[in-house]
């Protein structure tokens, strides 16, 4: 029953055992210090890692079924507009970021970060 | 750009025109995209007319400017709701409770004023995040722990004021209770600094936090009698060790002796981290075998003592027949990044975001909606209690589940606080408008089944907090009355946080 099971996961998650060892990530790799990459840690890091524990990793990869990364670091179709719109309006669990949270400049730095990878 | 409710375009103007002197142009909102952030993304109201939204919203940097925006919003009677993080999902998020309302952000005081390693405790400003402090911690070195919650990205203020409780040892998890002394603007501009803080130069603010007289910080829990604009807190000393124990039962009627056991140890303080408690009523086709509680009991402390408590926890669990008893791994502090990543974080003072993997979409919940709320009555902790209510919640769920139309998650029962269990229910919340209208209908009708049988929330979602305020009833409303009797003293105009937890200044209330 999906319930029981959704309650098997809630316990799990407070069990002080659950998780298992981190994956490498290879993720921001040889990205270079910069403000975008601060922003990154500071907000978006915690959730969008490699490894578990990161739910917006988890959720990307159910998402798009592993047909792209689901490490946001890791994908290479995004642009810088793309990433300021969800910041900026939420996704899912994700709820939007305050300009008290992140600045415009701060996020025109993050998305430029997010979105090297993607297409110019 | 709408106004505030009863305050003229003119008035409203020309508060905004003095906020913008007061904190920069840069942090007065009033553009539509702007105050769009301020939404609860988990609202249950989504896009409807009964959702709270935010007419404008301003984000002082300091006390001063808290001050200054406070005296020009009760000049012009305009509606404040503060803000720490805003992060206070499921439980409005950064919206107000009273739609109209001007947002306070306070995100920008976000300074760590003073940690002491030496005497344990912390001070900080509302915008301090867990993140925040345990960075800041870790960063200069000192052998101490924060408490948090499960999204780290709260406020170590707004948590505790919410009436929030983490999962490291008692008594640090419950987040109010291990505060020492504030400081509150109140609606008329005026600084106050409670306990030893009322005292010019004490050096003991954050040392005791009774000082003398009567002890008014009560009035800012779950409340709107000010803006705390700073907070003292607890921390506890690294503890050198942890481990847990997993206790099984396989009866239902086990959970008498086996609460009456942990009760005895939590209250002698032998256990000290935040129990885990699963289980309840096994169905017809529930394997052979198959426990109906499952417990675990966590201690910290020094490795000796971790190792001499369990022993003896283990001597007292094992007087119940039938129990199972298993000692954990001990956990040798601090954790190596590899042992971190296996645990649960905030078992160790680490905070995460881990907790939103629970209820978002997830290989457990593909179409997990986004967004919850959480329906949480306190009970007695004991096992003819917790039974009690197992049984409750069975005989009703087919009706207000809609013959289980509508899929709750839970009851978890959490015990972060001594003395009480909480059975946590949460409700998927998502952009369906009649899904979350059906959620709202089950939120409301839980709390009157419940209420009915003497259990109330300890917390609640804003829309939900007059519903819930309401059940605290002994003696034609009471408490509440009393608490309105003294926000009319202290804001006479109304202006902080109308409705917040039920309280309604005079003009606006109903009945």
């Amino acid at each position: 029953m999906r319930v029981a099971g959704l309650v098997a996961a809630a316990a799990a998650l407070l069990s002080p055992a659950v998780f298992g060892a981190d994956a490498a990530s290879t993720a921001g790799a040889g990205a270079g210090a910069g403000a975008g990459e601060a922003v990154y840690q500071r907000w978006c890091s915690h959730c969008h890692s490699a490894g578990r524990g990161n739910p917006g990793t988890d959720s990307l990869r159910v998402k798009y079924a592993d047909r792209i990364p689901a490490v946001l670091l890791d994908r290479t179709d995004l642009n810088a507009a793309a990433v300021a719109t969800f910041v900026r309006q939420g996704v899912q669990s994700m709820p939007p970021f305050r300009k008290t949270e992140i600045t415009d400049a701060e996020l025109a730095a993050l998305a430029a970060y997010v979105a090297k990878n993607g297409p110019r | 750009m709408p106004t505030p409710p009863n305050v003229s375009t003119a008035a409203f103007n020309t508060a905004l025109s003095a906020w913008r002197q007061t904190v920069g142009a840069d942090w007065v909102f009033t553009k539509d995209e702007d105050i769009a952030l301020y939404r609860d993304a988990y609202s249950p109201y989504w896009d409807e007319p009964e959702e709270r939204l935010a007419s404008a919203a301003v984000a002082p940097a300091s006390v001063e400017e808290v001050q200054a925006v406070v005296r020009v919003a009760n000049q012009h009677r305009i509606p404040l709701y503060a803000i720490s993080t805003g992060r206070n999902l499921a439980y409005g998020g950064s919206a107000p409770v009273y739609s109209g309302s001007v947002v306070l952000d306070l995100k920008r005081m976000n300074r760590v004023l003073d940690v002491s390693a030496r005497n344990a405790y912390a001070l900080v400003e509302p915008g301090v995040s867990y993140f925040d402090l345990y960075n800041h911690i870790t960063k200069a070195g000192l052998d101490v722990w924060i408490d948090p919650p499960d999204p780290g990205w709260g406020s170590v203020i707004g948590n505790a004021l919410d009436g929030g409780g983490g999962w490291t040892a008692y008594p640090f998890r419950d987040h109010f209770g291990a505060h020492c002394g504030m400081e509150v603007v109140l609606a008329n501009g005026e600084v106050v600094r409670t306990g030893m803080g009322a005292l010019p130069n004490s050096p003991s603010w954050q040392h005791n936090r009774w000082g003398y007289g009567p002890w008014v910080d009560g009035l800012f829990r779950q409340g709107n009698m000010g803006i705390v604009t700073k907070m003292g807190f607890y921390l506890m000393p690294r503890p050198e060790a942890f481990q847990t124990s997993t206790i099984q039962a396989s009866r239902e009627e086990d959970i008498v002796p086996l609460l009456d056991t942990l009760n005895l140890l939590e209250n002698q303080i032998v256990v000290n981290g935040s129990t885990g408690l699963f289980g309840g009523p096994r169905g017809p086709n529930a394997p052979a075998g198959a426990p109906a509680w499952t417990m675990q009991a966590p201690i910290y402390g020094p490795e000796k003592v971790v190792r001499a408590k369990m022993e003896h926890v283990r001597d007292l669990f094992m007087k119940i027949p039938g129990v199972r008893f298993t000692e954990g791994e001990l956990f040798r502090t601090p954790l190596d990044a590899a042992t971190l990543n296996r645990v649960r974080k905030v078992s160790f003072g680490v905070p995460d975001l881990s907790t939103f993997g629970m209820l978002g979409r997830s290989a457990a919940n593909p179409n997990a909606p986004g967004g919850h709320i959480g329906f949480s009555p306190i009970l007695p902790r004991t096992g003819e209690a917790l039974l009690e209510f197992t049984r409750f919640y069975a005989e009703n769920l087919a009706t207000v589940s809609e013959g289980g139309a509508l899929r709750f998650v839970g009851p978890v029962y959490m015990t972060n606080w001594e003395r009480s269990l909480v059975a946590l229910i949460m409700f998927p919340i998502g952009r369906d408008k009649a899904m979350n209208a059906k959620m709202r209908n089950a939120f409301t009708r839980w709390v009157e089944l419940a209420a009915a049988k003497g259990w109330a929330e300890y917390r609640a979602p804003a829309i939900f907090q007059d519903v819930v305020a309401d059940t605290y009833s002994f003696n034609n409303h009471a408490l509440t009355r009393l608490r309105e009797t003294i926000k009319d003293a202290v804001d006479p105009n109304g202006i902080l946080s109308p409705g917040r937890y039920g309280v309604w200044p005079k003009h606006l209330r109903k009945g």
